[in-house]
């Protein structure tokens, strides 16, 4: 048996994560220490500067992970991660930013900022990290919780209807849109990796396990069990009709990559109209011209 | 190793060997690592680290083929493989 109690630096994670901060506060079997890794690995193989890359995350259990990935990063107000990232990416246009948030965070505290950013089609990439419950604050009901399912502010079950995360960002103009599970490890890798090659709003939105609260509330055993859940039920199917991927208790989770497409983003357009309005006055906002 | 069907180049093949280290005290014993490899190295042990959860232990480190997912799987950080591959050890017969 090898056990190296002393070693604790010699993780090949070591070197990305902030060590004095570990432990994380994630719970056992929590799933969004695995999004962290594949989060690296992704990075690692897309080649990117590590020095150019910003991550940007909100609150909740999520929000914490700009405090534990050793790159440069900011634990913004609650849903304000998005419009925190805007700025960041309008300031410095050089910089890949990063939204890594939860389903709390993003959609329903910040769900405005969501959906404008990706009208506008910044070019940020947005991970979602949805455990279908608010987390931290001890299992109320959010925009993700499935229909007929406990949390404790629903103690008959939950009466409204979920968001559809694909969907919504998929409508308001997202140009890369993927759903997977913290089970999906090698394409759930692959796909930030191409979200961070995507030029435009991506979003991915990851299915955790929370053992500690949703599948408490609902009696669905541990983390592990979720992940056999996942392992069961969820069905790959790239390009599915989104209007049909809704999440329902217990039943079928469609993953996939589900848009995949080109549009000018929010800087393009600015450059494109302000080009078109004066002529060669105009001095393009952008890398090659100052900012950055 | 047991194949599907054996490979034409079988005596070329070299089987990957990894050796699988546990960093127990960050160990929250969710499991992850012991339910998906593939290759069932790992159990959980029956002792607890000071935070009171059981690690997983190594029962069958000859079987590792360092394919690194309980590294990937493992949500603490706390286990990770080393690919220990001798280049010319580790041929396979074909048979497990």
């Amino acid at each position: 048996m090898t056990q190296t109690a002393q070693a604790t630096n010699e993780h090949p994670m070591a070197e990305w994560l902030r060590m004095d901060r570990m432990p994380h506060i994630w719970c056992s079997t929590c799933g969004i220490g695995i999004v962290v890794t594949c989060f690296t690995e992704a990075l690692k193989k897309s080649g990117i500067d590590p020095n150019t890359v910003a991550i940007v995350s909100g609150i909740g259990c999520t929000g914490r992970i700009a405090g534990y990935i050793r790159l440069d990063s900011f634990h913004t107000t609650h849903g304000r991660a998005i419009p925190f990232a805007t700025g960041l990416k309008l300031g410095n246009p050089r910089l890949k930013v990063v939204v890594m948030s939860g389903d709390g965070d993003l959609v329903a505290i910040g769900g405005n900022h969501l959906i404008h950013a990706a009208r506008r089609n910044m070019d940020i990439t947005v991970i979602c990290v949805n455990n279908f419950t608010y987390a931290m604050t001890g299992g109320q009901v959010g925009p993700t919780t499935p229909t007929t399912a406990y949390a404790s502010t629903t103690p008959y079950g939950n009466y409204e209807n979920p968001f559809n995360l694909p969907r919504l960002a998929a409508s308001s103009g997202a140009v890369y849109v993927a759903r997977w599970t913290a089970l999906h490890l090698r394409r759930l890798t692959k796909s930030i990796g191409e979200a961070l090659h995507k030029k435009g709003f991506s979003f991915i939105e990851v299915v955790t396990p929370c053992s500690t609260l949703y599948a408490r509330k609902n009696r669905l055993g541990s983390g592990l069990d979720l992940m056999r859940f996942y392992h069961d039920s969820s069905e790959i199917e790239h390009h599915a009709e989104l209007e049909k991927i809704n999440i329902e208790f217990q039943k079928k989770i469609v993953v996939g990559k589900f848009v995949d497409e080109e549009r000018p983003t929010f800087i393009d357009g600015y450059n494109a109209r302000m080009k078109e309005v004066f002529g060669d006055k105009f001095k393009e906002y952008g890398e090659e011209n100052g900012q950055n | 190793m047991k194949f599907w069907r054996t490979p034409l180049d079988v005596d070329k093949l070299v089987v990957p060997h990894g050796e699988v280290h546990i960093i127990w005290e960050r160990c929250k014993g969710c499991g992850f690592c012991v339910e998906y490899c593939p290759r069932d190295v790992l159990e959980l042990s029956e002792e607890f680290n000071s935070k009171g959860y059981h690690p997983p232990k190594v029962v069958n480190a000859d079987r590792c083929v360092s394919c690194n997912l309980c590294e990937s799987i493992c949500p603490e950080f706390a286990i990770y493989c080393v690919n220990t591959t001798q280049p010319e050890g580790g041929k396979t017969d074909g048979t497990d």
